[in-house]
């Protein structure tokens, strides 16, 4: 659990609280290795980023989830993709998208802001979605996802169909009226939706204890009378078997399901971002003590797998992330007059303005603008 | 067939259109057991249930998220606001999530948001507003604003059919005063298409909703005691705005006046007038002309808003004077 003080400690709850992990559910071998493949994916894809953010081939910000694997890949795993399970995440949750199928090539095109890249250039970082695979792209606002879930999920109850939504969003999120609009919806209605609230103890700068008087996340579950859990977001079969129980709750028409995934984020909001308002030492010790890639390896190997079989998983990373490297850095840049196509589905395209007819691009040079505060400190 | 009120030709679009497609739903505050504020959606819960007509907390910005939501999986939601004016709750979820969905996302939100707007009614400040102007300048999203019974069933019925996000404001004033008899048929009015209310050769009003009667009051005022032929133009959606039935007017009478019942300061009627400018300046034989409300929020004492909000013989001192240019 939290071993920080910007995390709530563990008082007495009325909700459920998870135990630690000494059980694995029913996970196959095979599937506990494919939790590592994802958390090895996201740690590896990011560090890629950071390089190419280092290069100037990132245009925009870069956000990380180092030290928050675990949460993402482990709650995204719970759900089933052969039901078409949809989940909407937030910046930190690159490794759910990775689960439902997103691809790093369509990341570090997104990052490199690339014509070919899954919203064509239009959206920045992982800010995209795909309703074949199940996923739904975040905007910046917010907590706005969660009335959005709350309709996907609520099409769902609507059709009869067995599926299921997920949506995530931070500690400062739960701040917002959009994040209680939506779950109180979703409530009433008893969508089958799981709202995973990531606590990892800072929106920017700013700690949990300024963003809510609640003594932990999960306690807000009960006045939205629904199902509330808390579990250690840095263990990944923690957080896999608590939204699994969620899920399991909401297919069988349980209704909503509101998670604390307790964690830290050891990087900044951004990589910009210098973290001088975090307090001596703590990202040290959460690195040095409570890393869910280290705390899986280590579990794994004392269950008896092979460390080559996990060196092998982290050779085959590199590969697949140095391939979709090199894909990406070749792809075009969007071609200027894509911006006009596509606001609506009728007309297909907007005519270009009069003092723009037949010029191809007024920008030619793409340089990273200066303005929005994405340069390294 | 026998005349019915413009409340109960959007009851008409509403019910015709649930019943022709399943995925048509409603939601909103109060509009199943109770059947809405203003009845407009009475009887629709006895006939299609509480799954297809759910009755919402007051939650403006979940209602409208969730109808995108549900929009994305193939749904086509009807969302109320109890007042339009209480839109503005749901400004974030509209202009940021809905109106870029499909651009940033490729994902679309086929959905309708609806509410009883405009005054002359004294509603005051916060049941009377004409909040088009706030989404004029959103891409992505569509405005319609009809004045008659037969429009208002014909572009409820077009909206719910758009495969884009369209903003359906229902003149309160108009509910119970106007009637008419509904075309036969599937009645669809286009979006996008503005209509020649009344035909002339030597002014042109361009307006929209409620004002549309009262500048065919003043139009027929000043034909009678001026002998003014007065042309005014319904536009009927205000995005995308129909330029070239604005263009055909402008140089059919080459005199524009612009009504609307909104405040003034960015309203419709500036960027009406922008367009003319830029598109058919060496048409005009005189300045184009705007009345609108004061820019004051509506008051509620009668004197007050009938003094703030534009009236037919404001109209026809502005004919006039652009008679006289």
């Amino acid at each position: 659990m939290a071993r920080s003080g910007t995390a709530a400690s563990r008082p007495a709850n009325l909700n459920k609280e998870s135990a630690g992990s000494d059980s694995d559910g029913s996970l196959t071998r095979e599937q506990k290795l494919e939790l590592y493949y994802f958390m090895r994916l996201t740690r590896s894809l990011e560090e890629r980023l950071v390089n190419l953010y280092r290069q100037t081939k990132v245009i925009g910000g870069l956000f990380r989830s180092l030290g928050q694997e675990a949460d993402a890949v482990g709650s995204a795993y719970a759900l089933d993709r052969s039901k078409g399970d949809v989940l909407s995440p937030l910046i930190r949750n690159l490794g759910s998208m990775l689960v439902q199928g997103a691809k790093p090539n369509e990341i570090i095109k997104q990052y490199m802001a690339k014509g070919d890249s899954p919203t064509r250039g239009r959206e920045l970082n992982i800010h995209y979605g795909d309703l074949v695979r199940g996923f739904i792209g975040q905007i910046s606002h917010l907590g706005d996802m969660v009335p959005v879930m709350a309709g996907v999920t609520l099409s769902f109850k609507l059709r009869g169909e067995d599926r299921v939504g997920l949506v995530y969003v931070g500690d400062g999120a739960t701040s917002t009226g959009a994040f209680h609009e939506g779950i109180n919806f979703a409530a009433v209605q008893r969508c089958p939706l799981v709202v995973v609230v990531e606590n990892n103890g800072y929106a920017y700068s700013t700690p949990l204890s300024k963003q809510t008087a609640a003594r932990q996340l999960v306690d807000k579950a009960i006045g939205y009378g629904i199902a509330g859990e808390r579990a250690d977001g840095n263990d990944v079969i923690a957080t896999y078997e608590v939204t699994k129980r969620a899920v399991d709750r909401a297919r069988d028409g349980g209704g909503v399901t509101l998670i604390e995934l307790v964690t830290y984020r050891r990087k900044g909001h951004a990589e910009h971002d210098n973290q001088s308002y975090v307090p001596p030492g703590e990202i040290e010790r959460w690195a040095n003590e409570n890393d869910p890639i280290d705390r899986y390896s280590k579990r794994l190997v004392a269950e008896g797998f092979d460390k080559s079989a996990l060196d092998a998983i982290d050779t085959r990373v590199k590969d697949e992330i140095d391939r979709a490297t090199d894909e990406a850095d070749a792809s075009p840049m969007p071609d200027p007059t894509d911006a006009l196509v596509g606001i609506y589905a009728d007309p297909p395209a907007i005519a270009p303005l009069w003092f723009r007819e037949g010029i191809k691009s007024a920008v030619e040079v793409h340089e990273r603008p200066s303005s929005w505060g994405t340069h390294d400190v | 067939m026998s005349e019915i009120t413009y409340l109960e030709a959007i009851r008409e679009g509403l019910f015709e259109e649930m019943e022709r497609d399943e995925n048509v739903f409603c939601l909103g505050e109060d509009i199943g057991a109770y059947g809405g504020a203003f009845k407009v959606t009475e009887g629709l819960m006895a006939k299609y249930g509480e799954k297809r007509v759910i009755d919402t907390p007051i939650a403006e910005a979940a209602i409208i998220g969730a109808a995108a939501g549900a929009a994305h999986m193939g749904m086509r939601p009807v969302c109320e606001m109890q007042f339009i004016d209480f839109i503005s709750t749901g400004y974030d979820m509209l202009t940021n999530y809905v109106a870029t969905a499909r651009y940033r996302a490729m994902l679309p939100c086929p959905m309708v948001v609806r509410g009883p707007s405009g005054g002359y009614v004294r509603g005051g400040p916060f049941h009377s507003q004409n909040p088009e102007a706030a989404f004029l300048h959103t891409p992505g999203l569509k405005i319609v604003y009809p004045a008659t019974a037969s429009d208002a069933k014909g572009l409820l019925k077009s909206a719910i059919r758009d495969e884009d996000c369209v903003l359906y404001f229902e003149h309160k004033y108009l509910y119970r005063r106007i009637k008419e008899e509904m075309p036969a048929g599937d009645h669809l009015t286009p979006i996008g298409k503005a209509r020649i209310a009344r035909e002339g050769k030597d002014i042109s009003i361009i307006t929209y909703a409620a004002t549309v009667w009262k500048a065919l009051e003043a139009a027929e005022q000043v034909q009678t005691e001026d002998g003014l032929s007065v042309e005014v133009v319904d536009l009927r959606t205000l995005l995308p705005m129909d330029d070239e039935a604005i263009i055909a007017t402008v140089k059919k009478t080459n005199r524009v006046l612009i009504v609307h019942e909104d405040t003034r300061t960015g309203g419709v009627a500036g960027e009406i007038t922008a367009r003319i400018n830029e598109s058919a300046f060496e048409w005009l034989d005189a300045p184009i002309l705007r009345v609108t409300a004061a820019d004051v929020p509506l008051p509620y004492s009668p004197p007050l808003e009938d003094y703030v909000l534009p009236q037919t013989s404001d109209i026809v001192v502005a004919l006039r004077k652009l008679a006289s240019y």
